[in-house]
């Protein structure tokens, strides 16, 4: 036997749980090619279903959608800055504004709190390795909601459910992309299994550091951060919470070990409490019975 | 885009922009707007806050009625036993009723996650609420005396459990003011529950059989004091929502009536017997019981405040990659998965 045939080990995503895994999907979202056009929030919607959740007027540039949000799974961000900007045709910085564009979604993280922590099980994992809430098993605690290091999940008050971005997993079932994916028009929206996509991606920023971007970086493929790397992760060309991603999040569940340990010392000291206090109680009773008075 | 001071009221709008520029920079920031990272619980704080004091509630009565059992103290027994299930049906309706889909609440039950600290408190509650009510029903009745001791002694022994797991479910978030403080947060819940019981023995029993609720009281007193010191020094920054708006203001309502309710238990000895040391026990009781409850709404609006606002969950995080020392642009090479080391053959 050669150590090739015991290469096969348990997965951190637990997808080697199903009889016929399939490798593991995800998003490679490239912002230094998206040109802001929503092509994938509205692709998102209307494959999804996913209703309409506010028609307003933020002023934030060409941002309406805010954030993600139980009904927004793909959102597109504009940042506007005040930055010198090369010119392609070397005519040198132009010193004008620069437009940083990024299409946010739901991460499907190796280590997803809001799986973690559902008491229903409602939230899994499915054979892709993306995490989906079972909508006909959701019965709304809530708890998801903060545990998400990403903000990312969130309750629909009229349906009372908490909804977030599935990657599609009815359209991978049938061997097709998520929708946002394949309209989006520049393909800044990158879909297919994650291995792949790492090493396109880590290409890329070469090739972004190597034309004098120095600014770019990946968000959420290094399978040794906090939430043991994104299912769908992000090329960035500055720091992430510029985007409004969270500049280094841990899976809250990480702790939870040493949590259990600090509640149960809590609750012993709690017992040792009271019995020190009835102690305490009993021996003035017996004092008092001693001296002829009353409690 | 760094963050600005909040959007001005419309005086401040009269005013030109440039004047806004404070004499002391704040500590800066970049965020997308000002927007929140992290969603806020959708939870409201009557149905959880209250969740977090009744679930203390009644394990702490729990612990006070066998206490009371073993000392012959029927009517602190009784009492405690009444609080301890009322406290926990009520809790129980309040998680139910906060719900997106209360119909579904059975759903709970269809798993057993050690993961999810909701899932280990929905089975916890479900153990002890039924052996409160036998509790309470055997001690109100009379009969089944046996069976009453065995259900007392089985909420002794779950009470302490039901009243710290809550510790756990808050601060298994992202919520920095509650994840941050998750070491001494299960302390400063079973010192606050052990306050409100024994206030509420206080309140109940009469003067003759309260000593035993006093001296539970005055220890969960100091316990959470010291415990809620503690965490909040250690947490830095994040501590700031304990200590200003709403939960800050709780926080303080919480503190001066725990430290009257604790002042009041501990002279009442002093006062005549009679209606005066009836009325102080029952008022000191009275206080820490609202200690209590102002404490968990505290540490629930502090938790909101904390998710609300961009600065809890960047700063911290930047400051923590800064100290790793992480090179704010990462080499790709170390993005790309290496393959397993192959043995030589």
């Amino acid at each position: 036997m050669t150590a090739i045939d015991v290469q096969i080990t348990t997965r951190p995503d637990g997808m080697d749980t199903y009889p016929d895994p399939q490798p593991r999907m995800g998003f490679f979202t490239d912002t230094s090619v998206c040109i802001g056009c929503k092509a994938c929030e509205v692709a998102c919607k209307e494959w999804n279903h996913v209703p309409e959740d506010g028609l307003t007027f933020t002023g934030m540039s060409y941002d309406n959608t805010v954030g993600l949000g139980a009904s927004t799974w793909r959102h597109v961000a504009f940042i506007e800055q005040q930055r010198p900007v090369g010119v392609a045709d070397g005519s040198g910085p132009d010193g004008g504004l620069r437009w940083l564009m990024s299409s946010d979604v739901c991460k499907h993280c190796t280590h997803a709190a809001c799986l973690d922590v559902c008491p229903t099980g409602a939230l899994m994992r499915t054979e892709y390795g993306t995490v989906v809430v079972q909508s006909d098993v959701c019965n709304g605690c809530g708890y998801c909601i903060p545990a998400c290091p990403y903000g990312v999940i969130d309750r629909r008050e009229e349906d009372g459910r908490a909804w977030k971005c599935t990657l599609c997993y009815d359209r991978l079932g049938a061997g097709m992309e998520p929708a946002c994916a394949k309209a989006c028009p520049t393909d800044s929206i990158q879909f297919g299994p994650l291995d792949e996509l790492r090493e396109r991606a880590a290409v890329r920023v070469d090739q972004l550091h190597d034309a004098g971007e120095s600014g770019a970086r990946l968000y959420g493929a290094d399978p040794g951060d906090g939430v043991g790397g994104d299912g769908a992760f992000f090329l960035l060309l500055d720091e992430p919470e510029v985007y409004g991603l969270p500049p280094d999040p841990v899976v809250t569940t990480r702790d939870l070990p040493s949590m259990w340990r600090h509640a149960g010392a809590a609750a012993a000291t709690l017992g040792g409490l009271a019995a020190a206090s009835f102690a305490a109680s009993a021996l003035g009773d017996w004092l008092g019975g001693r001296l002829g008075g009353g409690r | 885009m760094t963050a600005t001071a909040p959007a001005a009221g419309a005086s401040r709008w009269r005013r030109k922009r440039r004047a806004e520029q404070p004499m002391v920079p704040k500590a800066t920031f970049s965020s997308y707007y000002g927007k929140p990272v992290l969603k806020a619980p959708v939870w409201e704080s009557r149905d959880i806050a209250g969740y977090l004091f009744l679930g203390g509630l009644a394990g702490g009565s729990s612990l006070l009625a066998a206490g009371a059992d073993l000392t012959g103290r029927t009517e602190l027994g009784r009492a405690a036993k009444a609080g301890a299930f009322g406290a926990i049906t009520l809790s129980l309706a309040a998680l139910i009723d906060d719900l997106g889909r209360p119909a579904r609440f059975v759903n709970m039950l269809r798993v057993f996650k050690v993961t999810s600290p909701m899932s280990v408190g929905t089975w916890l509650v479900s153990g002890y609420t039924p052996a409160a009510g036998l509790a309470a029903a055997t001690a109100f009745t009379g009969r089944w005396p046996r069976l009453g001791t065995a259900a007392t002694a089985g909420t002794a022994l779950l009470g302490p459990a039901v009243a710290s797991y809550t510790a756990v479910l808050i601060s298994d978030t992202a919520v920095p003011a509650w994840h941050d403080g998750y070491r001494e947060m299960p302390f400063v819940f079973t010192g606050s529950a052990a306050m409100a019981a024994g206030g509420l023995g206080l309140l109940a029993a009469p003067t003759a059989e309260s000593g035993l609720a006093r001296n539970l009281a005055l220890a969960g007193q100091v316990m959470e004091m010291l415990a809620f010191e503690r965490m909040t020094r250690r947490m830095g920054m994040v501590a700031e929502p304990y200590r200003q708006g709403r939960g800050g203001a709780y926080i303080r309502i919480g503190q001066v009536l725990g430290a009257l309710g604790a002042t009041g238990a501990a002279l009442s000895p002093a006062v005549p017997v009679g209606r005066a040391r009836r009325v102080v026990t029952a008022v000191s009781g009275a206080a820490l019981m609202g200690a209590s409850a102002a404490t968990r709404w505290g540490v629930f609006h502090a938790g909101m405040t904390s998710a609300r606002d961009p600065k809890y969950t960047v700063v911290p995080q930047r400051e923590r990659l800064n100290e790793r020392g992480t090179a704010k642009v990462e080499p790709a090479s170390a993005s790309i998965p290496q393959p397993p080391p192959v043995p030589p053959a």
